[in-house]
């Protein structure tokens, strides 16, 4: 290990517990090379406090269900190296941010969840299984729009890095936008106008101040901050055409 | 309050667009009022004369800065949000600085 910290193979971490009303409390833990923040956590829980509560499921960066705010930043933590967010030999662990906190390290995804459906993200067929497949051209200035945005994992580290969420409970957020700007470029979608119609609320795209933390922290490398744009963009012309 | 996920350009740029905008509402009314002087030609001359010092002109250059830094940061937001989305976001901010810190220099050249 590169970073000294109380010992040479000790780390000094904190993490949060309780509920919204809380504290951070100290462990020391073994200083390993290769191991990640979830090794970590799991580590504390299994040999110093059984009864902390965190979330993962794959360990492999593809569920979503583990990210957590370290040393201040939202970060996938089953593929987030220990040894590249340490600093001086301290780690600090919190749950996700603007999000309510259940316990520990666990919050409640139900408004991130609940976002999506706002936004409508979700697909609405206009063929059945009778007609053959859709052809989409793979080429298409749609079709890439849509594929740049469609490998979301559902962790909400866009949310929690999202300051206009933080200042806007209501605000759509990065990740429901997101989803409904690939939609809206999925020439099989049947409710365009509805989707567009769902973004382009009081609580919608045009919330976006374009810090562009989304894309900074996406662990799987989207732009949200590009997709909203798009989705104001299609709302401006939407309206100028008396569409919306 | 700048805590570590603020801490990239981005942000960065937003707080510098902010800030500048605060500032020049801030300075509007005081604009104003001088121009109010215009009715009595001395006043304005009086005032005028003082605004030739050097402190003055220091202070000048800082308007200069933050105009230009407000209209070059709010016409990156507008080829954001009406152009294509372009992936050179961070050169896109490092420019319409650069150019907003030029202008100011360029006027202090200019007024030494």
């Amino acid at each position: 290990m590169s970073h000294a910290g109380p010992s040479e193979h000790e780390l000094t971490v904190e993490i949060w517990r309780g509920g919204a009303e809380g504290r951070f409390e100290r462990y020391r833990v073994p200083a390993r090379e290769n191991q990640s923040v979830l090794d970590l956590v799991t580590w504390v829980q299994r040999h110093l406090e059984p009864a902390l509560a965190y979330r993962f499921a794959c360990r492999v960066g593809m569920c979503g269900s583990c990210a957590m705010t370290v040393n201040g930043r939202p970060r996938w933590t089953c593929r987030t190296h220990v040894d590249k967010v340490t600093k001086g030999g301290r780690l600090k662990i919190a749950p996700l941010a603007n999000l309510p906190v259940i316990r520990d390290l666990v919050t409640d995804m139900t408004p991130f969840f609940d976002k999506w459906q706002q936004a409508r993200g979700r697909f609405s067929p206009t063929r059945t299984r009778k007609d053959e497949p859709a052809a989409v051209d793979p080429d298409s200035r749609a079709r890439r729009a849509a594929d740049a945005g469609i490998e979301c994992i559902n962790c909400a580290v866009c949310t929690a890095a999202c300051d206009v969420v933080r200042w806007n409970a209501d605000y759509l957020g990065p990740a429901a936008l997101n989803r409904a700007w690939t939609l809206i470029n999925d020439e099989r979608d049947g409710a365009r106008a509805e989707s567009l119609a769902a973004v382009s609320g009081a609580a919608g795209c045009h919330n976006c101040h374009s810090h562009q933390g989304c894309a900074e922290h996406c662990p799987m490398g989207l732009n949200p901050t590009a997709a909203i744009a798009g989705l104001k963009r299609a709302s401006l012309l939407a309206l100028l055409k008396g569409e919306l | 309050m700048i805590r570590a996920h603020r801490n990239h350009p981005g942000y960065w740029a937003f707080a510098l667009h902010r800030l500048s905008g605060v500032l020049l509402a801030l300075f509007l009314p005081a604009h104003f009022l001088v121009l109010g002087l215009a009715v009595e030609e001395a006043a304005l001359d009086s005032f005028l004369s003082w605004s030739d010092a050097p402190l003055a002109k220091l202070a000048e250059g800082g308007l200069v800065v933050l105009l230009a830094v407000h209209l070059t940061g709010g016409m990156r937001l507008l080829a954001l949000e009406f152009l294509p989305w372009s992936d050179h976001q961070k050169s896109l901010i490092a420019l319409a600085t650069g150019l907003a810190l030029a202008a100011g220099g360029l006027f202090l050249l200019s007024a030494g």
